[in-house]
């Protein structure tokens, strides 16, 4: 059963691959969000509506492809236990917004899980595309194909003055969402990316800590996005997000420099004391074992570290998060059960790096 | 790390407080948080609908009631008639309905509209094949009428000709389009 293939690889395979700037950059994400102009909006639509939509993904898409996305699958929230909701959430084929809601809604999952469109959420049809490391491009050119496969079939609620319309203000017009995930490890450490984000957002554009609440990032990853979904076209937004994420990078790359002449031993001392951590503690929560996984990260990045793959940090990240420790353990546990799964689950990871 | 309150849970709450500069870190557990205020629970956190709703009422009519019932300029309630969704509603929840809700609330969007996407209220972005119909030809010709402006007051009047020729032929598809509708 595919829904069992989503849960036990903690890594979409998608993400396996390398491509330009991965070593800063994890993915590119669009999402578009979409209506049917014949019905109301999930937030008031009856339930027989929504099991309307439900019905017709499910005649329509279920088991169908389009290109290198094949066989999708309609996962229904309805079938799901909490931790499977949560698996879910933690891989990001559904936003935890859907998971809240308890039936009528669903995600539609390719085979490589790179594309999860997701059904009844804020609004009737959330498209989302992502593509590994820093390929916006790319992943705007499918996103818009699939949304013109997907409109053969669906009426979509258009208006030629405000443009795609969605149930929040904030997303009509493109409905577009781009977003890009980074790890900048080295502009965290020097404070340089607190002093950079006023300034991205005076162009339109939000920095956020992926992981972890409010202004914290757990593991140095932030995703970069547009605020503005209406008066420009999906082309130029991406393009200004593309110019600021490349500005990023430079910085990351000239910061990590600095770093590795002035004070290199420091930061030698510092990748592999968070890899001693890792390899031997007994307990570790979340927080430290972000910290310890963005360091041994920056080390495998700068050449210190040389037999462990890059997408460790991406893997240990989503596995190490509530839901997947839960699954593993196929049990509800408690947080200091948890810290003790988290370190033996890094380890044995690690450990099977050191045989292979 | 245990509840620094009640030393017998975990702390699973960390806080960082700065009073006057003095920065100061708290951990407790969940328990001692409430108790001690740290965490509202009950009040659903303050989100960007809450933000929104706010921008809208400044929109709506004035919350003064007194005063309300005898303003000359008091606009009638404003009701979907696809959905059923108010003004009112709308404002409170930050969503619109469905998309009639769009047309109904035409005239006061704009203001918020423009709050939201700096300063935005025209989509100009992906037309859909279907649903977009003669957009596809109306936005071509508005790039060739650039086009040929360009053209004439650089004085390129052969490539002119060539220009108003193909926004003729997409005149005339609109024509046919149209009646065709009809």
């Amino acid at each position: 059963m595919s829904l069992q293939q989503f849960m036990n690889e903690a890594i979409s395979p998608w993400m396996k691959q390398e491509g330009p700037d991965s070593d800063i950059v994890l993915s590119s994400r669009i999402r578009l969000a979409r209506n049917f102009s014949q019905h109301p909006f999930p937030i008031i639509a009856s339930e027989e509506t929504l099991n309307k939509v439900l019905e017709f993904f499910q005649e329509e898409f279920q088991k169908k492809s389009f290109r290198d996305y094949k066989d999708f699958e309609l996962v229904q929230m309805k079938d799901l236990q909490p931790i499977e909701k949560r698996v879910l959430v933690e891989k990001h084929l559904i936003s935890p917004h859907l998971a809240e809601k308890a039936d009528k809604s669903a995600s539609l999952i390719s085979q490589n899980e790179q594309v999860s469109i997701m059904i009844n959420e804020e609004d009737h049809i959330r498209i989302q595309l992502y593509f590994p490391s820093f390929q916006l491009d790319q992943a705007l050119e499918q996103a818009s194909q699939l949304d013109d496969w997907l409109e053969e079939k669906v009426d979509y609620a258009f208006d030629e003055k405000r443009g795609y319309l969605t149930a929040c203000p904030t997303n009509v017009g493109t409905g577009m969402r781009a977003s890009v995930m980074m790890h900048l490890p080295a502009l965290s450490m020097t404070n340089q990316i607190n002093r950079m984000t006023p300034a991205i957002n005076q162009l339109g554009l939000v920095v956020r800590g992926i992981y972890g609440e409010g202004s914290e990032a757990l593991g140095n990853i932030y995703q970069i996005s547009n605020q503005i979904t209406l008066g420009k076209s999906e082309e130029d937004i991406v393009e200004d997000l593309h110019s600021v994420v490349k500005q990023l990078i430079e910085q990351e790359r000239k910061a990590r420099e600095a770093l590795m002449t002035r004070s290199s031993i420091q930061l030698e001392d510092r990748i592999f004391r968070s890899y001693g951590v890792l390899t031997n503690s007994r307990i570790i929560e979340s927080k430290e074992a972000a910290k310890c996984l963005s360091d041994l990260r920056l080390g495998i990045d700068l050449g210190f570290i040389d037999h462990i793959p890059r997408t460790i940090l991406n893997e240990l990240m989503v596995l190490t998060q509530p839901g997947f420790l839960q699954q593993y353990a196929n049990s509800t546990l408690s947080p200091d059960e948890r810290d003790v799964r988290r370190a033996s689950l890094i380890r044995e990871r690690l450990q099977l790096e050191n045989e292979e | 790390m245990e509840c620094q309150k009640c030393h017998q849970r975990p702390a699973t709450v960390h806080l960082t407080q700065v009073i006057n500069g003095q920065k100061s870190e708290v951990h407790v557990c969940e328990k001692c948080a409430k108790e001690n205020g740290y965490m509202n629970y009950g009040e659903e956190n303050f989100t960007l609908n809450d933000l929104l709703s706010g921008l809208f009422h400044s929109e709506g009519p004035s919350p003064l009631k007194g005063q309300s019932a005898h303003s000359y300029n008091q606009k009638p309630k404003l009701k979907c008639p696809n959905c059923g969704l108010s003004y009112e509603e709308f404002a409170r929840i930050g969503k619109f309905g469905c998309a009639d809700c769009y047309k109904t609330f035409d005239e006061r969007l704009n203001p918020i509209l423009r709050r939201v996407h700096s300063g935005n209220t025209r989509h100009d972005g992906k037309i859909p094949k279907r649903e977009g119909g003669n957009l596809h030809l109306k936005k071509e010709m508005e790039e060739y009428k650039t086009n040929l402006r360009q053209l004439i007051e650089q004085e390129e009047f052969e490539e002119a000709a060539k220009v108003r020729d193909k926004i003729r032929s997409l005149e005339s598809q609109l024509h046919h389009r149209e009646d065709g509708d009809e």
